[in-house]
């Protein structure tokens, strides 16, 4: 409609900007031509960068993945590409480093996210409140965010060193024996799972208060109206509606925990960084994929255990998808 | 976790209604509708315990850099600073390697930054304000775009940069982010609020063309979300670990990568370690702490609401 309105109007004054005034009816259509062209291909030209870069830079490379990981490729012979069909995978189901690489992934993802979305959840509960220094608990609880992967890890791997670290002396305090956070499985596990709920509960939990603060206010007068608890207007007002908050990050924290790789290889602390611990007790996904490429230089394998990943991916938020819809719906 | 960046609204309304007249705020902080009860104590003990968890660490680090290393390496950890942290944090720029990361660091989070901020507010405008075929198609895949974690591309990425002669140079990391789906859709929800139809529409009355109107109408506007997108996205560049890691190497490396160098066991020292984690997060601090409201806001514009 205001295309055309638009166009409407260029046609009664086309003569604007065009950089040559144009000597009469020629220059007249010359212009009107040229209008015409930016009104239908400027709005492509303008989302076009995104596409290209996304194109060559993700879409491209996640295609090819697939093509490699049905190579032998070394990676110092990068153009050599030896056809070997479905030898890779077949490899990587009978590698038990897979299997474990897949269960490490899990536990911690699930230790992480866990606990990381429900502490963001009541931070976002507090910080709703009307109170004094809101805008320095708000920029308090952003921090740990800027805080890079590598910063965070160094400081996280003093804090939890096994002899003078911190957190065995604040444990020895309350009489609890010291844990070797790195070289038992559960506590290593446990630790870097501390450092990703430390670096995200607070940006979370500004999104949920995001969300909070667009729930109409009615809501809550109707709900205490009707006599509910603070505690129920929280559970039948707040959470449904900050519902597509919610299933947001947890898609988010999702892909990042099949993804988490920083965390875990600066903990290990140099030669078991790769290998995620000395027994792999907390290589992931991401930490194998980058051994069989970087480490053991067969990239055929590093694109293979690219591909489990986006596989496991696809199966969890199919399973999410699943569960949602077998769960009754509350009225 | 690149990923974990700016959110979505999961369905976009695009609008139809032309009686709502459009905001036109310059902040983006919106007043909260929601309930306002007023904090009680206990509000206030627990968001004092997490802010002092979520600073701690940053503040121990300090600590630790401030002290030596056979102060670090006792039980019970030292708890107040020690005289030592222009001398460890000099140390850590040169020994570790550390004054190179930085300015490549810089370099490559502001040109990352840049360029997003340039390329997402071109097609934010397109997708908010200009009516071509194919928009909405084209605006859900952007958002489907978010779904793609860049880490699984890596082997391919890796041999395409060989291939260029790009492996270990900056240009490498830079490329791949020179703008981002998150950056789209967030000047999109922006300027389709912020920036009123009637002005794109009275520059298309005076005969200007789509990037005259860009440049003089639009970017006025989209400045305050600009400014945000700048910094959000500085953060994340900035601290990009997994493909940096990858394809630079300690000879030519960006802030994270040569933090790992540092854990790697070559730099024995403790306090130097942390002299250069706590280094190569200040310039990061600088920023939250001038412009922590402004990011603060930016983030929470960005969330889905309801």
């Amino acid at each position: 409609m205001a295309t055309s309105t638009t166009n409407a109007l260029v046609g009664e004054e086309p003569a604007g900007p065009s950089p040559k005034p144009g000597t009469g009816r020629s220059g007249q259509r010359r212009s009107a031509l040229l209008h015409r062209l930016d009104l239908k291909g400027a709005p492509y030209a303008f989302v076009a960068p995104f596409f290209v870069v996304f194109a060559a830079f993700s879409f491209y490379p996640l295609i090819y993945t697939a093509w490699i990981s049905l190579h032998g490729v070394e990676l110092a012979t990068l153009d050599v590409m030896q056809w070997v069909a479905l030898d890779n995978y077949v490899d990587l189901v009978n590698d038990s480093r897979f299997w474990n690489a897949l269960r490490n992934t899990i536990t911690i993802g699930v230790i992480s996210t866990v606990p990381q979305l429900l502490m963001a959840l009541g931070l976002a509960h507090l910080l709703n409140y009307r109170m004094r220094a809101s805008l320095f608990f708000r920029v308090a609880s952003l921090v740990p965010y800027a805080t890079s992967v590598g910063a965070a890890a160094l400081v996280f791997t003093m804090l939890f060193e096994r002899d003078f670290g911190m957190i065995n002396w604040a444990l020895g305090v309350v009489g609890i024996d010291p844990l070797d956070w790195e070289a038992d499985k559960w506590p290593a596990q446990a630790a870097i799972s501390t450092i990703v709920i430390w670096r995200w509960t607070g940006y979370n939990a500004l999104l949920y208060l995001a969300a909070m603060q667009a729930i109409p206010a009615e809501r809550y007068e109707a709900a205490s109206l009707d006599g509910a608890s603070r505690w129920k207007q929280f559970t039948h007002v707040t959470i449904p509606g900050i519902r597509s908050t919610v299933v947001f990050t947890i898609v988010l924290s999702t892909i990042g925990a099949t993804q988490l790789f920083g965390e875990p290889l600066i903990f290990g602390q140099g030669p078991n960084g790769v290998t995620g611990g000395a027994d792999n007790q907390y290589q992931t996904l991401g930490l194998l994929l980058y051994e069989e490429g970087w480490k053991n230089y067969q990239m055929g394998r590093a694109a293979t255990v690219a591909w489990a990943m986006f596989l496991l991916l696809v199966l969890v938020f199919a399973a999410q998808r699943l569960i949602r819809r077998l769960r009754p719906r509350t009225p | 976790m690149t990923v974990n960046s700016l959110p979505v609204r999961t369905e976009i309304p695009v609008r139809t209604d032309t009686e709502t007249p459009p905001r036109r705020s310059r902040r983006l902080l919106r007043p909260g509708a929601g309930r306002q009860h007023h904090a009680g104590p206990l509000a206030y003990v627990l968001l004092a315990v997490m802010a002092i968890l979520s600073i701690f660490p940053l503040y121990w680090t300090m600590v630790a850099a401030s002290t030596d290393n056979t102060r670090v390496s006792q039980s019970p950890p030292p708890f107040l600073p020690g005289p030592n942290l222009f001398s460890n944090l000099a140390r850590a720029w040169d020994e570790a390697a550390m004054g190179k990361a930085m300015i490549n660091s810089t370099i490559v989070a502001g040109v990352i930054a840049l360029s997003t901020v340039m390329f997402a507010t071109l097609a934010g405008f397109a997708f908010a304000k200009l009516r071509f075929k194919g928009r909405n198609i084209l605006l859900m895949l952007v958002i489907g775009t978010m779904m793609v974690p860049p880490q699984l591309g890596v082997v391919p990425l890796f041999m395409m940069m060989s291939e260029l002669g790009l492996a270990q140079q900056l240009p490498a990391v830079i490329f791949p982010t020179l703008v981002s789906a998150v950056g789209v859709f967030f000047m999109r929800q922006y300027l389709s609020e912020a920036l009123p139809d009637e002005l794109v529409e009275a520059g298309r009355v005076d005969g200007a063309h789509s990037l005259r109107i860009f440049w003089s109408i639009v970017l006025p506007v989209a400045r305050p979300a600009m400014a945000v997108l700048f910094m959000i996205t500085f953060v994340h560049a900035w601290n990009d670990f997994f493909w940096p890691f990858v394809v630079l190497d300690m000879t030519n490396p960006t802030v994270p990568v040569a933090l790992t160098q540092l854990s790697a066991g070559y730099v024995r020292d403790q306090s130097l370690i942390m002299a250069g984690a706590l280094l190569g997060t200040l310039p990061l601090l600088a920023m939250f702490i001038v412009f922590g409201r402004q990011i603060v806001s930016g983030i929470m514009a960005g969330a889905v609401k309801g």
